[in-house]
C-alpha cells in the first residue's frame, strides 16, 4: 500500500499558514514585552546615558578656543620650530586682529582654557588686548606686529608661551586625558611628564588603588568569618544577626560617616576609651581621622555588608557534610577547610571582592569628609574641577578614565557572577 | 554550629577565638551608629561624651534636648549657643528631602515596575543588553553621574532646579525597583494571567486584579529602596541644586564641613530610627511575598 504524505502546509482556521501565524504571534509578544520596558529605557537613555556620553565627548573637546583663534592657530601650524625661535610674523598679525575684533566673552572663556595649558596666559593676553585696542583706536598700523607684541610685553618673545599652543590647536584633543595622567605636550607635540609641582593625579590614582585594595582585603578578612557564622547558624539566630549587617546598609552614608568622625576624632569615643584604659596618655591621643587611616576604617565599615552578603549567599548552600566527610577521611580541620571549604567559597569571594573594589574606587563622600589632606581619592579631584576650577575638560577626562576602569571590572564581574544576579538585602 | 564534644583544646581555642572575632566585627558594624545617639542628647556643643554624661550616678545637668529643639527651628534662649547657629534650615531640608524623595519614588516605581514586567516575559528581546543599561545608574560611581548630568542638564537649563534633581534621582532609583520587582516575578505563576484572560479579563484588569496584588510586596520594597536612595543622595544634590535648595544630606554635609555641631547628631539619630523602620518593613514584606508565592521559609 502506498502512503501519501501531504506536503501541503498546515493552515490555521482563517487560512494563514500555521508557521506564519505563530511567527506573527511571537513578534507581537516580543513587541508587547518591549513596549513595557520602553518608557524606562527611553528615560534612562535620556537622563543618564546621554549625559555620560556628553561628558565623554567633552573630555576630548577643544572646539571653543579654536572658534576664537581660528586664523592664528592655522598660521601657527606653519611655524617651523627647528628653524625659527619665534613664530612667523603672520601668527602675530592674525592674533592681533583676532584679539582686536573678537567677542570679549568668548575670548574670556578661551583665556581660561589657555591658563590650564600655561599659567600666565590670562594676564598676558588681557594686558596685550588693552594695548592693541589703543593702537587700533589711534588708527596706526604697526610696521612689525611681532615687535609691537614684544614691545607690549617681553613674554611675547618667550617661545615657551607659544609652545603651549601645541595642545590647543585641534578641535579634538587628547590633552585632558594626558593631563589626568600627569602628562602634557612639549614643543614638538610629544607627550612628556608635567613639571614636578603639577604632578598630582598619578599620586591620587595610585592612592585610590591602594586604598581600594586595602579596603577589599580588610572587608574579606572581617567579612569571611561573619558570613560563615551567619551561614551556619540556625535561621532564627542568623536572621537576627543579619540585622547587624543590614542596618548599616540601610542607614544614610552621611550618618555613618558622621558616626566615624565622632568615634575617631581626637576627643572621640575610641581615644577616650584608650585613655581611660591607660593605653595612651591624655596628650598622646592618636590622630585617626582626617587622614588615610580614617578613610580606610570608615570605608571598610561602610562597604563590609557588600562583602558579607554575597559570601553569605554562597556559603549557605555549601553542604555541611563536606567538611565532616573530609575530616572523616583523615584531614585535619585546617586542611579540610583549606582544601574543601575554601575552594567552594571562591565565587562568593570574587563577587564580594569585585563589588567592594569597584565601589571603593568610585567613592567620594566618605574620603572627602574623613580623608583630610592625604586621604582623598580621585573622586575628590573630579568634584574639585567640576565645582571650583571649572576645568570641565579635565574633570570629564578623569571621569572617563574612572569609568573605563569600572567598566573593565564590571565586565569581569559579569563574567564571574552575572550582572542580573545582583540581589538586594 | 556548636562545638562537638570530642573537640580538642586547640579546636576549642580556635572556636572561641572565632566567636570573639565575629562579635568584634558585629560590634564594629553597629557600634558607631549607636554611639551617636547618647551624644545627641548632650548639653555640650561638642560631639563628645562629656564627663557629666559618664558620671555615676547620672548627672541630669549633662543631658538635654536643646539640640533637638535647635533642629526643629526653635531658637529660644536656652537653645542658642555661641558656636552653634540656629535656623530653620534643617526643617526646610526635611521638607525638601521628602518632597524630592516622594515624587522621585512614585515615578521610579511606576517606570521600574512596568519595565520589570516586560523583562520577566519570556519573549523579551536583547534582555541582557537592556538589563545592563537599566542597571547602569546603580553601577556608575555617583561622582561621574553627577559630573555628566551637570554638564548635560546645564545645556538644557535644568541645573539649579528641583526638576533636574528629581529626574536625576529617578534615574538613580529605578535600578532598585527593577531588581526587586524582577526578583518577585521569578516565582510568579504565569498560568494565573492566562486563567484571568481566558475568563475574559482585559490586560489592565488582569494587572490590577491578579498580578498587582501578588507582587505588591515586591513593589513596595522596591519603592522603599527607591525612596531611601533619593533621600540619602547628596552628590547630585550638591551639584545640581542651588544654594538655598537644601536637603537633609546636603545640610549634614555642610554641617560636617563647616560647623561640627551636635545638631547633626540629632538628625543622624532620626535617620537611624528611619532606617530601622524601613529595614523592618522590607523584611516583613519579604516574608509576606514569599508566603504569597508559596515559598517555604528555609
Amino acid at each position: 500500500m502506498e502512503v501519501t504524505i501531504s506536503t501541503a502546509e498546515l493552515l490555521t482556521t482563517d487560512g494563514i499558514p500555521l508557521k506564519q501565524s505563530l511567527r506573527k504571534a511571537e513578534r507581537r509578544n516580543k513587541l508587547r514585552a518591549f513596549l513595557l520596558v520602553f518608557p524606562l529605557l527611553l528615560f534612562i537613555i535620556v537622563t543618564f546615558v546621554m549625559p555620560i556620553g556628553d561628558m565623554l565627548l567633552r573630555s576630548v573637546d577643544d572646539s571653543q578656543i579654536n572658534s576664537v583663534f581660528p586664523k592664528t592657530f592655522e598660521e601657527y601650524k606653519n611655524w617651523d620650530k627647528g628653524a625659527d625661535e619665534l613664530p612667523p610674523e603672520e601668527v602675530y598679525k592674525s592674533l592681533f586682529f583676532e584679539l582686536a575684533n573678537g567677542d570679549k566673552r568668548q575670548i574670556g572663556k578661551a583665556l581660561t582654557r589657555m591658563n590650564y595649558a600655561k599659567s600666565g596666559w590670562k594676564s598676558l593676553i588681557k594686558k596685550t588686548t588693552r594695548e592693541i585696542k589703543k593702537i587700533v583706536k589711534k588708527g596706526e598700523e604697526p610696521v612689525s606686529y611681532k615687535d609691537t607684541f614684544i614691545k607690549i610685553n617681553k613674554f611675547w618673545g618667550d617661545p615657551t608661551y607659544w609652545y603651549s599652543f601645541n595642545q590647543m590647536v585641534n578641535d579634538r584633543s587628547s590633552i585632558y586625558y594626558w593631563n589626568a595622567l600627569d602628562r602634557t605636550f612639549d614643543e614638538d607635540g610629544d607627550v612628556v611628564l608635567q613639571d614636578e609641582k603639577r604632578r598630582m593625579y598619578i599620586k591620587t590614582w595610585l592612592r585610590t588603588f591602594k586604598v581600594s585594595v586595602y579596603v577589599t582585603i580588610f572587608c574579606l578578612i572581617l567579612g569571611f568569618p561573619v558570613a560563615h557564622l551567619l551561614a551556619n547558624l540556625p535561621l532564627r539566630y542568623s536572621n537576627l544577626l543579619m540585622i547587624f549587617v543590614l542596618l548599616p546598609f540601610w542607614t544614610s552614608l552621611l550618618v555613618r560617616t558622621t558616626a566615624w568622625i565622632v568615634m575617631l576624632q581626637q576627643n572621640g569615643v575610641i581615644n577616650g576609651i584608650l585613655v581611660w584604659l591607660g593605653v595612651i596618655s591624655d596628650d598622646g591621643r592618636i590622630q585617626m581621622v582626617y587622614n588615610e587611616a580614617g578613610t580606610l576604617i570608615a570605608m571598610t565599615q561602610i562597604l563590609l555588608p557588600f562583602m558579607i552578603l554575597p559570601l553569605y549567599s554562597v556559603m549557605r548552600v555549601i553542604p555541611k557534610s563536606h567538611m565532616r566527610a573530609a575530616q572523616n577521611l583523615g584531614a585535619k580541620p585546617a586542611m579540610a577547610f583549606w582544601r574543601v571549604y575554601l575552594p567552594q567559597t571562591i565565587p562568593g569571594i570574587s563577587a564580594g571582592g569585585l563589588l567592594v573594589f569597584v565601589l571603593a574606587i568610585g567613592y567620594f563622600i566618605t574620603p572627602e569628609l574623613v580623608g583630610g589632606k592625604d586621604g582623598k581619592l580621585i573622586g575628590s579631584w573630579i568634584a574639585y574641577h567640576l565645582k571650583t576650577t571649572l576645568n570641565w575638560g579635565l574633570c570629564a577626562a578623569l571621569g572617563g578614565i574612572l569609568l573605563g576602569i569600572m567598566l573593565i571590572f564590571y565586565w569581569l564581574y559579569n563574567k564571574i557572577v552575572g550582572i542580573d544576579n545582583i540581589k538586594l538585602g | 554550629m556548636a562545638l562537638p564534644s570530642y573537640a580538642s583544646p586547640v579546636q576549642r581555642t580556635y572556636y572561641y577565638f572565632y566567636l570573639f572575632f565575629c562579635t568584634v566585627v558585629f560590634f564594629f558594624l553597629i557600634a558607631p551608629l549607636f554611639a551617636i545617639i547618647p551624644i545627641s542628647f548632650s548639653v555640650s556643643p561638642f560631639m563628645v561624651f562629656t564627663e557629666g554624661m559618664l558620671a555615676w550616678p547620672p548627672d541630669p545637668e549633662a543631658w538635654s534636648i536643646r539640640w533637638y529643639k535647635n533642629m526643629i527651628g526653635d531658637c529660644s534662649a536656652d537653645v542658642v549657643s555661641s558656636t552653634v547657629p540656629c535656623s530653620t534650615k534643617w526643617m526646610v531640608g526635611t521638607v525638601n528631602s521628602f518632597y524630592i524623595g516622594i515624587i522621585a519614588t512614585v515615578i521610579a516605581t511606576a517606570l521600574g515596575t512596568l519595565a520589570a514586567l516586560g523583562l520577566s516575559r519570556p519573549h523579551m528581546p536583547y534582555k541582557g543588553l537592556i538589563m545592563a543599561i537599566l542597571i547602569s545608574p546603580m553601577i556608575v560611581p555617583l561622582i561621574i553621574t553627577a559630573a555628566g548630568m551637570f554638564f548635560f542638564y546645564a545645556r538644557i537649563n535644568l541645573v539649579y532646579t528641583f526638576t533636574g534633581v528629581i529626574l536625576a534621582h529617578v534615574a538613580l532609583a529605578t535600578p532598585f525597583v527593577v531588581i526587586t520587582v524582577t526578583a518577585t516575578l521569578v516565582g510568579f505563576d504565569m498560568n494565573m494571567v492566562k486563567a484571568a484572560q481566558s475568563l475574559g479579563a482585559k490586560p489592565m484588569r488582569t494587572f490590577f486584579k491578579v498580578i498587582m496584588p501578588l507582587i505588591l510586596p515586591g513593589i513596595i520594597s522596591g519603592a522603599l529602596f527607591a525612596f531611601i536612595t533619593s533621600f540619602d543622595e547628596v552628590v547630585i544634590v550638591m551639584f545640581m541644586a542651588s544654594i538655598d535648595q537644601l536637603t537633609i544630606p546636603k545640610q549634614m554635609w555642610a554641617g560636617i564641613r563647616q560647623e561640627i555641631s551636635p545638631v547633626i547628631l540629632c538628625m543622624a539619630t532620626c535617620l537611624v530610627l528611619l532606617s530601622i523602620f524601613l529595614l523592618t518593613t522590607v523584611e516583613l514584606l519579604r516574608r509576606r511575598s514569599e508566603k504569597l508565592r508559596g515559598i517555604k521559609a528555609r
